[in-house]
């Protein structure tokens, strides 16, 4: 690894790092232990980080929905309740961990494991700054794409394992969920790997950072799709379907207590970064921001963004109902996907435009931001009118106010027109 | 070729979060599909109806407000009509509004309750209910203004109300109510409009006007089916007959309806209090006889134990829930000879099984929230 500047220049933390790699080898040795160091730096750079990040988010979603909610939130432990974190985390480890009796054991021990690892191993590719990825591989989206479905497997074999009737529906609900918007999100990501040209998340950040965009104003309709994806892919509200509280309790892990749903909380979070991640490199730029990461270390800029993008996913849990499972599921099969079709289309045309007809990207660009805006809110609007979402069956109304005792306003589903009023006796 | 596959036993309650207490819904799943659902009550039953057999009439009334612990003023005002029917005891003009007064902003409060409360049945993460706990702590706040209690008040007697309201009463009320209708503008736009909570609540649950009169439901319940039938109007009590306010019905009777109803009778609560404030006349709040049997020098309060003439009656009026009925059967004892509540939130369950059946676990839950039930007042 190259030495960009000296050690101590933050822009960049793989300056330091760099010099400390070449003090190693300075002192010899074979080639494969500043290699190996240089990732191990990495690893455990990524977890302190993602560590107290958790710490501090579970402490500002708790506040932020506090205040959302018109309470206070956690204030009693340490000051304005900042150790409440560490206190909920020592309460988890020191708390039983029951198993239940007619568990499976291996299973039900192996799924906290395996739920972590996904939302770990995703951050290996992501660019936290120029040159600070852990991995910069050359298949990166295909990478984020194909670990995220392994949380699919771990919250059924957690699920599972439990033997509890609760955290059966709630896997079953979770694959049905995850296996209808792996699609959305490939598809989603699909159309900037077009327009980047590249896989490798380096490169679609440079490439943004080239033409002085985000990919999120040429492509808004991607975005929304990959949130929504997202938001379903790591429970987050309206789609926390697999764990419903108020339905089916706790969903997949009901039966976890003491540190192994500590495991599952904490993926959870770290699932969100991990998506949020995802979400800033893709669409807002990663660590670029028109110029400021001459000024700003990348790194501040990319985490800043990112927990932008996390604040998103906490006010959508501060906010929004949840949907039905089936409401889910066809919102991806009959909504989602055909717009996304046809968002991949347009976007594979106007590629092919662009470097066929060579024109310069100044021009060209923010015709197609224009295009794939209008495009966006119209296919919404049109699809939605199209599938009967705005039919009076589906609209808000409001209560009839009568005086008069005894009448029936009744309408029959079937029924048209003006509302039949009848006496009661004719009832 | 077919999988083998069988349907599977889930307990909802006793213990699960959207029960509303200790009700219990036995379901029988096929995937998420309900195709048998078995109600279980029982697990707060407290005998209430008998231990009242052995208690005087007056002891009797903090029973009340331990059935619908939600809406204990509107539940002390059903006993205490009966009572006062039954000793023809007519209360006194300013008692009659404070009455009014009391239980519109119950109903106000409890109607909060059960909107938060579907919202988070809907799935919302406790925020509709914890701005709808703020709303209603000020009218908790002017309860306990009024009676010394918050949630339990015991604040109707037998002839009157245990005392008037304090003279900080009066623009404390003023400022709450001048603030609600603003809140209520917030709920609507937040809930109604919301887009998910319509799609999760509307054309769920349907009841249409037959099957709601069959199961003899009342309101909200049964207005929600369409059916403009409210006590207020139908045999108003207290002096519900001098206020101006509207009946409000729904028209498809889903659990959308059911949760408009609640919403838009929140406005008309508001309203009545608005007009009682205005019209409340100054004056006693105890019925001549029960301030003759008061302590010589004490303030005049309901005496501990009177005797009822022997007789039966039925005082009934329209609790947040819908028709809250006290049937007292006195032979002139101290105590009654049988007392027993109709309880709306029990006959409102009546359609449950059939509403449940057909529906996803997720949408009995909805249904389940749409009826608004109190568990104290099933069981008793």
């Amino acid at each position: 690894m190259p030495v960009l500047a000296k050690w101590y220049d933050l822009r960049d933390l793989g300056n330091a790092v760099g010099a400390f790699l070449d003090w190693i080898r300075d002192l010899g040795g074979p080639d494969w232990i500043p290699y190996v160091v240089s990732g191990l730096i990495g690893i455990v750079a990524i977890l302190l980080w993602l560590l107290v990040s958790q710490l501090a988010f579970i402490w500002i979603e708790r506040r932020v929905i506090g205040r959302m909610q018109a309470r206070i939130g956690p204030n009693r432990v340490g000051p304005w309740g900042l150790l409440q974190p560490i206190a909920d985390a020592l309460k988890l480890l020191l708390k039983e961990a029951i198993t239940n009796r007619y568990a499976d054991k291996p299973l039900f021990w192996l799924g906290p494991v395996l739920i972590f690892i996904p939302a770990l191993v995703v951050f290996a590719v992501i660019p936290f700054g120029e040159g600070m990825s852990l991995a910069d591989l050359n298949v990166g989206v295909l990478f984020v794409i194909a670990i995220t479905s392994i949380n699919a497997i771990a919250i059924f074999i957690s699920g599972w394992a439990s033997n509890n009737k609760f955290a059966l529906l709630g896997s079953m609900r979770a694959i049905a969920m995850l296996i209808s918007y792996e699609l959305v999100q490939a598809f989603a990501l699909l159309g900037v790997v077009i327009f980047a040209g590249s896989m490798r998340l380096g490169d679609i950040v440079a490439w943004q950072s080239e033409f002085n965009t985000w990919m999120f104003l040429l492509q808004p309709l991607a975005l929304v799709a990959f949130l929504i994806a997202s938001a379903v892919e790591i429970n987050r509200s309206p789609m926390d379907i697999s764990e419903a509280e108020s339905e089916i309790v706790a969903g997949y892990h009901t039966e976890y207590s003491g540190i192994k749903f500590g495991f599952f909380y904490a993926a959870e979070y770290f699932a969100a970064f991990a998506v949020s991640g995802v979400v800033v490199t893709l669409f807002l730029g990663g660590w670029t921001a028109w110029g400021l990461e001459e000024w700003v270390p990348g790194w501040l800029i990319f985490l800043s963004k990112l927990y932008l993008v996390f604040f998103l996913f906490i006010w959508t849990r501060g906010t929004l109902p949840r949907l039905r499972i089936d409401q889910l599921m066809a919102f991806s099969w009959k909504f989602l996907l055909e717009l996304l079709f046809i968002h991949i289309l347009v976007v594979g045309a106007q590629v092919l435009i662009w470097h066929e007809g060579d024109y310069p990207a100044e021009v060209v660009l923010p015709i197609f931001a224009v295009i794939n805006w209008t495009l966006a809110v119209a296919l919404i609007v049109g699809w939605a009118t199209f599938m009967g979402h705005l039919s009076p069956e589906r609209r808000a109304k409001r209560a009839v106010l009568t005086q008069e005792l005894g009448a029936i306003y009744y309408r029959p589903a079937d029924g048209h027109g003006d509302r039949p009023t009848r006496p009661l006796e004719e009832a | 070729m077919a999988m083998k596959t069988e349907p599977f036993v889930v307990n909802i309650g006793p213990q699960h979060p959207s029960t509303h207490g200790v009700f219990r819904m036995r379901l029988t799943l096929d995937g998420e599909r309900i195709i048998d659902a078995d109600m279980v009550i029982g697990y707060l039953h407290r005998s209430m109806e008998k231990l009242a057999e052995e208690r005087s009439y007056t002891q009797n009334i903090p029973f009340t407000d331990r059935t619908d612990y939600v809406a204990a003023m509107t539940g002390n005002l059903a006993y205490v009509l009966a009572v006062e029917k039954l000793c023809g005891i007519e209360p006194p003009e300013r008692a009659q509004w404070l009455r009014v007064i009391m239980s519109e902003l119950q109903r106000f409060a409890s109607h909060l309750m059960a909107v938060g409360v579907f919202a988070n049945d809907c799935g919302t993460w406790q925020t509709p209910v914890m701005h709808m706990f703020r709303e209603r702590e000020k009218i908790l706040d002017l309860f306990e203004m009024a009676c010394g209690a918050r949630l339990t008040t015991n604040y109707m007697r037998i002839g009157g109300v245990s005392r008037d309201v304090p003279p900080e009463f009066m623009p404390a009320a003023h400022k709450v109510i001048e603030e609600l209708p603003k809140r209520m503008d917030e709920y609507e736009n937040l809930l109604l409009e919301n887009e998910i909570i319509i799609a999760r609540s509307r054309g769920i649950g349907v009841l249409t006007p037959e099957v709601a009169i069959d199961c003899s439901l009342s309101g909200p319940m049964l207005r929600g089916s369409g059916v403009a039938w409210d006590i207020r109007k139908a045999d108003p009590y207290c002096v519900y007959d001098k206020l101006e306010f509207d009946i409000c019905v729904g028209t498809d009777g889903d659990a959308y309806d059911r949760f408009l109803v609640r919403l838009a009778e929140m406005r008309q609560s508001i309203h009545i209090v608005e007009q009682c404030l205005e019209m409340m006349p100054e004056g006693p709040v105890h019925s001549q006889i029960t301030t003759a049997t008061a302590q010589p020098g004490g303030a005049p309060s309901a005496p501990l134990a009177i005797r009822v003439p022997a007789g039966e009656a039925y005082g009934r009026i329209e609790s947040p829930r819908g028709e809250l009925g006290y049937y007292i059967v006195s032979d002139g004892g101290p105590a009654p000879y049988r007392f027993h509540i109709r309880s709306p939130s029990y006959i409102n369950l009546t359609p449950l099984r059939d509403l449940a059946i057909g529906t996803t676990v997720a949408d009995a839950i909805v249904i389940l929230g749409s009826i608004d039930i109190i568990v104290g007042e099933i069981d008793r």
